[in-house]
C-alpha cells in the first residue's frame, strides 16, 4: 500500500524525467561507454615528517557502466567517493590496474591517446587557459581539437554567441567571476564536436542564467547530433533534473545505478520528518522520548526517516499535543536522491550538496 | 570465391574505420556459404568503431600552442621581462668597475644578455610547467589529440621569442656602455633561439620532471642563477672546478658565441661550434621535455 503510494507520489518529476529518458534513448540503445571491471588502487604512502601515512585507497572498484548513446548519464557521490578519479580513466588521462573501458568501439584501456579524438573534456581545473582571452581560450582549443583555423574561428564565434559569452571574448580568463571562467571553459569543451562530452561538475559557481546556457546547449547537440553526456556532480537538485540515468559511486563502488525515479522508487517506503524545535525536544514528552532513538541530531533540527504512515503519526503527535509548544517548524518531504544515497549505505555522514 | 564474399561485406561493414589485416583474415578463413543469411546480417550490424576525430596536426598546433603562449606572456610576463632586462643591466653597471675592457668586457656584456635568456626560457618556463602539472592544467592539453612536441616546442618557443626585446636592449646598453662595437650584433638573430631553444627545453623539463611545483621554481632558479654566475663571470678568473661546471652549463655556449663576435676579427668556425651545440643541447632538452610531458600527461 505505501509503496504503491510512493511510486505515484511525484508525478511531476517523475513525468519530467520520464520524456528526458524517451527522448535520450531516441538513438535507440546502443552504448557508447561500456566500462567493465575497472578499478585502480592508490598506493600506501609512507608518512614522511609533516605528512601522515595514507593507506592504500581503493579508488575505483570494480566498476561497471554502460552508457547509451544520447543520454546525460550522471555519476553521483560525495567528495571522495571516485568520481573524478573514474572519470580520468575513462578519458584516458589515467590507467586503471585491470578492467575495460571501450567507447564508441575503441579500446581506450589500451589505446588512451584515442580517448582524446572521440571525447571532450571539461575537468575542475582551468589552469591551462587562465591567462587567455576567453576567444583566444576557445580558439585555441578547437585548434588543438584538430579544426583548421578558418573553422576553428567560426565555431569559436558560434559557440561564444550561443552561451551568451561574446560581451566577454576579449577579457582573460583570470578577470572573470568564477561561474563565468567555467562556461568560457565549457565553451572551449564543445568547440570542435565530439559524439561524448565528459563534463566534470561544470555548473560550478553559475548562475542560474549561465547553468541554462549550459543545458540548452547541452540539449541542442543532443537533439541535433545524438551527442551523449557523461556528467559528474555531487549537486542533487541538478542530477534530479538533468539526469537520465545515474550512478550512485561510494567509496569507489557503484552502488546503485538507475533513472533518477527509478532510484528513489527503491526508497519509496520512506518519507523524510524534519522536525526543528524551538530550543531544545521536549523530551518529558513520551511520544517525543519515544522517538529519540530514531532520530538524526543536528542541534535544534531532527531528521526522521520513516514510513508514510508512521510520519502522519508523528506529525500528528507533534503538532497537536504538548510538543507543539516547543516545535518551532516541521516539514515531511518526499525521498531525494541524496535519500536514496544514504539508503542504498553511502558514508552517512557525507552527504551530499543540496544547492 | 565465396570467402571473398564474406570478406567484401565486411569491408563493407568496416567502412569509415579502417578494417586491419587481421580482421580480414579471421573473416576469410569462414566460408560464407556456412553462415546463415541471417548471422551474417548480424555480423553487418554489430557496430563498427566509430570514426575517431582529425588529429591535430605538429605545425598547425604548434603555431597555435605558440600563438595562445605568446599572448599569454603578453599579459602575465610583461613586468618580469623588465625585471630580466634591468637585472642584467645592473649586473653591467656593476662589473663596469671591476672589468676594464677587452675580453672580460665582450664576456659580461655576452654574458648578461644571454641572462635575460635564461631568466625567461629556463627560469619561468620551469615555473609554468611546474605550476601546469601540479594544477592539472595538463589534462586540459592531454585530452585534446595535440602531439606532445607541440605543446611543449610551442610554449617553449613562446618563452623563447619573449626574451628578443630584452636581450637585444641589455646588448645594445653593454656595447654603449663598454665601448664594444655593434657591427655583429646580428649574430643574436642565432643566439636567441639556439641559446633559447637549450634553455627552454631544459626548463620545460625540469618543470615537468619535478615532483613538486615549488621544486620546479627551485631548479629554475639555481639554473638561472648558474647562467648568471657562471656566465657573466670572466672565465679566467675562475677555478677549475668551477670552469668546468661553466663548460657543462648549456647557456655558456651561447656566451661564448656572442662573446666571439665582438673581436675584430671573429673566428667564425669556433661561433658555429658554439651555437652548433646549443643546437645539440636543445633537441636533447626538448626531446626530454617531449617525454616528460607525455609521462606528466597520463598517470
Amino acid at each position: 500500500m505505501t509503496r504503491e503510494r510512493g511510486g505515484g507520489r511525484d508525478p511531476v518529476g517523475s513525468f519530467l524525467v520520464s520524456t528526458r529518458a524517451a527522448q535520450g534513448f531516441r538513438h535507440g540503445d546502443d552504448v557508447v561507454c561500456a566500462v567493465r571491471g575497472l578499478t585502480k588502487t592508490y598506493p600506501a604512502v609512507r608518512g614522511r615528517r609533516g605528512v601522515p601515512a595514507t593507506p592504500e585507497v581503493r579508488a575505483t572498484d570494480d566498476v561497471r557502466l554502460d552508457i547509451r548513446r544520447g543520454e546525460i548519464f550522471g555519476l553521483l557521490g560525495p567528495n571522495g567517493a571516485g568520481k573524478s578519479t573514474l572519470v580520468r580513466q575513462l578519458t584516458g588521462l589515467m590507467r586503471p590496474d585491470r578492467g575495460s573501458v571501450e567507447i564508441l568501439g575503441h579500446d581506450i584501456v589500451r589505446h588512451p591517446e584515442r580517448a582524446s579524438r572521440i571525447l571532450a573534456y571539461l575537468g575542475q581545473e582551468s589552469s591551462a587557459l587562465d591567462e587567455l582571452t576567453v576567444s583566444l581560450a576557445v580558439e585555441t582549443t578547437g585548434r588543438l581539437r584538430g579544426l583548421e583555423a578558418r573553422r576553428a574561428r567560426a565555431e569559436r564565434d558560434d559557440v561564444l554567441d550561443e552561451l551568451g559569452l561574446a560581451p566577454i571574448a576579449g577579457r582573460p580568463l583570470r578577470k572573470l567571476s568564477g561561474g563565468q571562467r567555467r562556461l568560457a571553459c565549457f565553451a572551449a569543451a564543445l568547440v570542435g564536436e565530439r559524439p561524448l562530452l565528459v563534463l566534470d561538475e561544470p555548473t560550478t559557481g553559475m548562475d542560474p542564467v549561465a547553468r541554462r546556457a549550459v543545458w540548452s546547449a547541452v540539449d541542442r547537440r543532443r537533439a541535433d547530433r545524438g551527442t551523449t553526456v557523461l556528467l559528474v556532480t555531487h549537486n542533487v537538485i541538478e542530477a534530479e533534473t538533468v539526469l537520465d540515468r545515474v550512478a550512485v559511486l561510494d567509496r569507489g563502488r557503484v552502488i546503485a545505478c538507475d533513472s533518477p525515479a527509478g532510484l528513489k522508487e527503491q526508497v519509496a517506503g520512506e518519507v523524510r520528518v524534519d522536525l526543528v524545535w524551538r530550543e531544545a525536544a521536549p523530551l518529558h514528552v513520551p511520544e517525543v522520548a519515544a522517538l529519540r532513538d530514531r532520530v538524526v541530531e543536528s542541534g535544534r533540527r531532527w531528521t526522521l526517516r520513516l514510513a508514510p504512515e508512521e510520519a502522519r503519526t508523528v506529525v500528528a503527535t507533534v503538532t497537536g499535543g504538548a510538543a507543539f509548544a516547543a516545535l518551532d517548524d516541521f516539514t515531511l518531504a518526499t525521498p531525494s536522491l541524496e535519500d536514496v544515497y544514504l539508503a542504498l549505505g553511502g558514508a552517512v555522514r557525507q552527504g551530499l550538496v543540496k544547492a | 570465391m565465396s570467402s571473398q564474399a564474406a570478406v567484401s561485406a565486411q569491408n563493407g561493414a568496416g567502412a569509415g574505420a579502417n578494417p586491419d589485416e587481421g580482421e580480414q583474415h579471421d573473416v576469410s578463413v569462414v566460408p560464407a556459404d556456412v553462415l546463415p543469411g541471417g548471422a551474417l546480417a548480424r555480423k553487418q550490424a554489430a557496430p563498427a568503431p566509430a570514426e575517431l576525430g582529425p588529429r591535430a596536426r605538429l605545425w598547425p598546433s604548434l603555431a597555435a600552442v605558440y600563438r595562445a603562449q605568446l599572448s599569454r606572456a603578453r599579459v602575465a610576463r610583461i613586468p618580469l621581462l623588465f625585471v630580466a632586462t634591468f637585472q642584467s643591466i645592473g649586473i653591467m653597471i656593476l662589473m663596469r668597475g671591476v672589468v676594464d675592457g677587452g675580453g672580460e668586457a665582450q664576456a659580461v656584456v655576452a654574458g648578461s644578455a644571454v641572462l635575460v635568456v635564461a631568466f625567461v626560457a629556463l627560469n619561468l618556463l620551469a615555473q609554468y610547467f611546474g605550476q601546469l602539472r601540479a594544477s592539472g592544467g595538463l589534462d586540459h592539453y592531454a585530452t585534446l589529440p595535440v602531439p606532445p612536441a607541440a605543446v611543449v616546442l610551442g610554449a617553449a618557443g613562446a618563452y623563447a621569442s619573449f626574451t628578443v626585446p630584452g636581450t637585444v636592449v641589455t646588448a645594445l646598453f653593454g656595447c654603449a656602455l663598454f665601448g664594444l662595437p655593434v657591427a655583429h650584433l646580428w649574430i643574436l638573430v642565432a643566439v636567441i633561439p639556439l641559446a633559447g631553444a637549450a634553455l627552454a627545453g631544459l626548463g620545460a623539463a625540469l618543470g615537468l620532471l619535478a615532483p613538486r611545483p615549488e621544486l620546479a621554481t627551485l631548479l629554475g632558479q639555481l639554473g638561472m642563477s648558474a647562467a648568471l654566475l657562471l656566465g657573466v663571470l670572466p672565465p679566467e678568473r675562475m677555478p677549475e672546478a668551477v670552469r668546468l661546471a661553466r663548460d657543462l652549463l648549456p647557456s655558456t655556449y651561447g656566451v661564448e658565441a656572442f662573446a666571439r663576435t665582438f673581436g675584430p676579427h671573429p673566428d667564425w668556425a669556433r661561433v658555429l661550434g658554439d651555437l652548433a651545440v646549443c643546437v645539440g643541447v636543445g633537441v636533447i632538452s626538448l626531446a626530454v621535455a617531449t617525454w616528460a610531458y607525455r609521462r606528466a600527461a597520463v598517470r
